[in-house]
């Protein structure tokens, strides 16, 4: 691969000419190519800068109105006192150093025909492709009594940043003794087994400083991510601490009462000292604004290029996504972010995008020190993203614990890998 | 000015050929979800990129496919590729800096 390396630099100067020449001849016609991407999480930032480096011509704007980034992923631990929250924060300043252009603001509208994006501020930009990567919003309304005021009450702390906070102060706040209620949603959502690895880092701290207290898992489902490895995890480390309550046995909860932090299910009601209430959710707003969302409230997608299958030369990727057997997870949103940045790059010289393969890997923690993990290899099947068949899976379920204690320090690596990545 | 033409499309076919071959093979670009792409991240996972590791990719791809390399979670992931797939993955990272 020498000569490929020489090969590359012998080039240098030629496709220096090429690309002034080739500016010149689309400023001349009016056509540079330009990408508008709306939303600067794992999705967002990582297809900024994976289109920069695919073809340094295009012109990349990044919209995101907050100056901060705070993660998702490892935000369970900040729940559980392992961690900081300043230890999930990331600013964009290496995204802009690598020529993007970011606009702090909100997109308020999007003309599909026309290829522009309204800024907050009344600003157009027009796009030859636009990428939504919005994440997720909560459906406040769809579980009777949980709307944003009862949030302050029963935090949901699935869009991590000040409801992490609150949901850890609440627990740091209850004597000892009392009942904390998780309320897990139906599929699909935000992160399969988050709900799980959050019960058990709460867990973790209720044994360590809390003992007399409960923790109770209402479900609206019979089978969860890792559910096996969870399971074994629980009785081995949480017995009689941590019940999980699934859909066939009432764990379905109808409807909440935020004053009373009280949480009705068919079959009963669950009077908690703490509720943690994770509610339905949809693709985040711009992506329904644009007209990509069909009725489930998520964006069917063009498995090669993540094109939506509503709206022309509008991409979503990440959270947003209809990805088929991809995970909403942010290890899936980056490898989308790279397999879209590919596609785009290539469709804004004519060219056809080629076959992708990609890979995710979601690790969770049970304990600080006891890490399980799901991984995945997927690719274009039947219009939808397929596993490869014989491919991914999860922890074998006999493993010693020095396997778990290992996939927990990768847990952390990858955190700091895939950031770095991303936000470095 | 014909010279000129033909002097441009000489010139846009080779900048179309580099950066095409700089675009990663399918699933190459993924696996920095976890191997470092930066020297600067201190991961127990090895980095990839550099021209003496296509064949430690190649060998350890194929090692955690068959199962005579236990992996926790490459054992899983390496099933997912072809020998084509990851020949094509070694070279190119023996491209990267």
């Amino acid at each position: 691969m020498k000569s490929g390396r020489r090969e590359f630099l012998k080039l240098g100067v030629a496709a220096t000419a090429a690309v002034a020449l080739s500016r010149a001849r689309a400023s001349a016609q009016g056509t540079a190519a330009r990408v508008v991407i709306v939303g600067g999480g794992f999705a967002g930032a990582s297809c900024a800068r994976a289109l920069r480096q695919a073809d340094s011509r295009i012109a990349v704007t990044l919209v995101e109105p907050s100056p901060t980034f705070t993660a998702c992923p490892f935000s369970n631990a900040v729940i559980a006192g392992l961690r900081e929250l300043r230890a999930q924060q990331f600013t964009y300043e290496r995204v802009a150093a690598d020529g993007i252009v970011i606009a702090r603001t909100t997109a308020t509208a999007v003309d599909a025909q026309a290829r522009s994006v309204t800024l907050a501020d009344g600003t157009r930009l027009s796009y030859d492709r636009l990428v939504l990567a919005p994440g997720i919003e909560i459906r406040w309304g769809a579980l009777p009594g949980y709307d944003q005021a009862a949030a302050a009450q029963m935090p949901h702390a699935w869009q991590a940043g000040e409801q992490t906070l609150l949901l850890r102060r609440q627990l740091e706040a209850m004597d000892d003794g009392g009942l904390v209620v998780i309320s897990a949603p139906a599929n699909p959502f935000r992160c399969p087994p988050g709900p799980y690895e959050r019960a058990s880092l709460i867990a973790h701290y209720l044994k360590t400083k809390k003992p007399k207290s409960k923790l109770i898992v209402l479900d609206a489902k019979d089978a969860f991510s890792k559910q096996r490895l969870f399971q074994q995890a629980w009785s081995d480390l949480y017995p009689g601490l941590l019940e999980w309550v699934p859909l066939s046995k009432g764990g379905s909860v109808t409807s909440v009462d935020a004053a009373t932090r009280t949480l009705v299910t068919d079959f009963g009601r669950h009077q908690a000292k703490v509720a943690n209430v994770i509610p339905p959710q949809k693709a985040g707003r711009i992506a329904d604004v644009a007209g990509v969302t069909d009725r489930s409230g998520w964006c069917p997608i063009d498995p090669a290029t993540f094109e939506s299958k509503l709206q022309p030369s509008v991409h979503v990727i990440g959270d947003a996504a209809i990805a088929g057997a991809m995970p909403k997870s942010a290890f899936a949103a980056n490898s989308q972010a790279k397999t879209c940045a590919a596609a785009i790059a290539r469709l804004v010289t004519g060219a056809v995008p080629s076959a992708p393969k990609l890979i995710n890997t979601c690790y969770s923690l049970v304990a600080p020190d006891y890490g399980i993990s799901v991984a995945g290899v997927y690719q274009p099947s039947g219009g939808q993203l397929a596993e490869v068949p014989g491919s991914g899976g999860v922890s074998p379920a006999d493993a010693p614990r020095a396997t778990r204690a290992a996939e927990a320090v990768l847990a952390e690596a990858w955190f700091r890998t895939i950031t770095d990545e991303i936000f470095g | 000015m014909v010279r000129f033409v033909a002097a441009a499309i000489g010139f846009v076919s080779i900048a179309a050929a580099v950066v095409a071959s700089a675009e990663p093979p399918a699933g190459a670009a993924a696996c920095s979800g976890c191997h470092p792409a930066s020297a600067r991240v201190t991961s127990p996972v090895p980095r990839l990129a550099g021209r003496d590791a296509a064949a430690a990719i190649v060998k350890a791809m194929q090692d955690f496919r068959s199962g005579t390399r236990t992996g926790t979670v490459m054992d899983r992931i390496a099933k997912g590729f072809t020998d084509e797939e990851i020949q094509a993955i070694a070279a190119w990272y023996a491209t990267q800096k």
